[in-house]
């Protein structure tokens, strides 16, 4: 433990749980058969049922409750065959039933794990409590009139996956690698699109402090923060708040909080003063949820390879180093990409070519991995060319580089351009004998026991051949000339 | 069981529900009423029965992830007390 708070009166640990709302992945909505498109005109996606019309019965969509057996199956789990939905009341202009439709005493799945992996290479558990499933509420827009706030109704009663974690995380930093994580997965099952941006991952952050080795103290809830670094940045002002309060002889109070990033503090929610008497009770017009347990083995038995899982196969299959392996992994498209390169060819080279000179073109020209100018098979031609001694490695940067500017394919710029490499003896001795007579004096250095002249002769016999030449054969060539 | 003015006030602002303090008490004596009313089930022995969650047998009826709904945005707002465009329109709510 690594991170701690150094007050007026000793040191002070941090004790943070987070719960993540996760928008599924799913055509229509949670309870009505609305649409869940993102970015659609105002209250255009909106049931009789999700605006809350009198007599309106909620009717469950299947598909998301597979994401939640998915996400559930993926966090390593339990999940629960029968589970219920109750009613959270509460009173807001973004909410029109006037209740949440929810899941509390019995969610859909129970206890699990995720492992984090933080920038020193330590790898740490962060346990899971519970993952249920809700209905998301509309939204509010406060800039358009003086007096009025205005109400979209479109993500209203969209499906959320509410996924709860342990108090386990004791650092800013495992809170961004547990996000991170979590991210990283529900985007590999596909359950929610992780995009923090638009809203479809948001993440309440509980944050508290204590000595080392006391029980835990009063926490606070910092509700909504909607990026990585954000989440970190609360924790960090909102435990160094407390830290004062307490050293101050004063008690902190259980409550809701705001994460003003502008201002980089955390301050009370007053309208949420009354939020946490939700009086929860079973919707009556929601039966329980059974789910079979053949169905939930055909959905483990159709999941995607997970992260954790690809890293450790692309070490074993393909020879490459854990952190480099963790880095392909990171996104799916990325593992997707070097897995189509690397397939029946050096896995070492594919990596260096993906991470190196492939991450450095998209960097410059704005590009992502799904719209690379150099496509998988067309890196994978070229790693081919070089094995097969078409070209070397110094040339291979040259072809790399017009692939990228001119979308060619590898071969066909190597005979637009010539760039084959040179394996005729004839020619590459003519090179030799070239460069020696233009540059006998240094010939005779060398002959004299300057040594270090080598690596010249041969920079300038490849400087002769275009760059063209097999380095093998210059190498060896040149060593029995000048040394004849 | 008793349900104090404190809890009646508390339950209607949770509700929403305005009560002026003269109404107090007779809401008070009404959900009291309801409540003691309720509250002979607790006089039934349930030692050992599982908890029923409905008169039907039936686990819930699930549909699959089809759009058919919405695209109803005129009907819907037709029935606001207060829009603008395409918007409800409610009292400022900013934190």
């Amino acid at each position: 433990m690594s991170y701690v708070i150094e007050g007026k009166t000793g040191s002070w640990e941090i004790v943070v749980g987070l719960e993540v709302h996760a928008q599924v992945v799913s055509k229509s909505k949670l309870f009505s058969g609305a649409s869940t498109t993102f970015g659609a005109e105002p209250n255009s996606q909106v049931s009789l049922v999700d605006a809350a019309f009198p007599g309106m019965l909620p009717v469950i969509n299947k598909e998301c409750v597979a994401q939640a057996v998915r996400t559930g199956l993926g966090l390593n789990a339990r999940i629960n065959l029968e589970s219920r939905f109750d009613r959270k009341n509460y009173f807001y202009a973004d909410l029109p039933q006037g209740y949440q439709i929810s899941q509390f005493a019995h969610p859909i799945v129970g206890e699990g794990t995720i492992e984090i992996e933080l920038s020193n290479g330590e790898t740490r558990k962060i346990g899971i409590t519970r993952l249920h499933m809700e209905q998301d509420a509309g939204k509010l827009i406060h800039d358009q009139d003086p007096t009025k706030s205005m109400v979209d109704l479109n993500r209203a009663g969209v499906a959320l996956m509410e996924i709860v974690s342990e108090p386990d995380i004791r650092e800013p930093e495992e809170a961004g690698a547990y996000l991170r994580k979590l991210r990283q997965i529900l985007r590999y099952l596909g359950t929610c699109d992780g995009n923090m941006e638009e809203g479809s991952m948001r993440a309440d952050v509980n944050v508290s402090v204590r000595k080392a080795g006391e029980p835990f103290r009063t926490r606070c809830e910092i509700k909504n923060v909607n990026s990585i670094r954000f989440v970190m940045q609360a924790i960090e002002v909102e435990a160094a708040r407390q830290v004062e309060i307490w050293e101050n002889g004063g008690e902190v109070d259980q409550e809701t909080r705001l994460f003003d990033a502008a201002r980089g503090e955390t301050r009370t929610m007053r309208s949420k003063e009354d939020a946490h008497d939700y009086r929860y009770f079973p919707d009556p017009d929601l039966l329980p949820l059974v789910i079979e347990q053949e169905w939930v083995d055909a959905l483990k038995a159709a999941l995607p390879e997970l992260p954790d899982a690809k890293r450790a196969r692309f070490q074993s299959e393909y020879g490459i180093p854990f952190y480099d392996a963790g880095v392909l992994v990171a996104e799916q498209a990325v593992a997707d990409f070097y897995e189509t390169v690397a397939k029946g060819r050096d896995g070492k080279l594919a990596v260096s070519w993906v991470t190196g000179d492939l991450f450095a073109a998209l960097n410059r020209t704005g590009k992502t991995i799904e719209t690379s100018p150099v496509s998988a098979e067309a890196l994978g031609q070229m790693l081919d060319l070089i094995a097969d001694g078409t070209i070397n490695g110094k040339i291979a940067k040259e072809v790399f580089e017009d692939m990228v500017e001119t979308g060619e394919g590898p071969e066909a710029i190597v005979e637009k351009k010539g760039l084959r490499q040179v394996t005729d003896t004839g020619v590459i001795d003519a090179a030799i004998e070239s460069v020696m007579t233009k540059h006998a004096d240094k010939v005779a250095e060398y002959r004299s026991g300057k040594d270090k002249l080598f690596g010249f002769f041969v920079g300038q016999v490849m400087k002769e051949t275009k760059g063209k030449a097999n380095p093998a054969l210059v190498n060896g060539a040149l060593k029995s000339r000048l040394d004849a | 069981m008793s349900l104090d003015l404190a809890t009646t006030r508390r339950i209607a602002k949770l509700a929403r529900i305005g009560l002026e303090d003269a109404e107090l008490e007779t809401v008070r004596q009404k959900l009291d009423g309801i409540l003691g009313w309720v509250d002979q089930l607790s006089e039934v022995d349930v030692e050992g029965v599982p908890p029923m969650v409905g008169t039907e047998t039936e686990a819930q009826r699930q549909r699959e992830d089809v759009v058919t709904d919405g695209n109803c945005r005129d009907a819907i707002l037709s029935c606001a007390p207060e829009k603008s465009g395409p918007f409800y329109t409610v009292p400022k709510v900013v934190e």
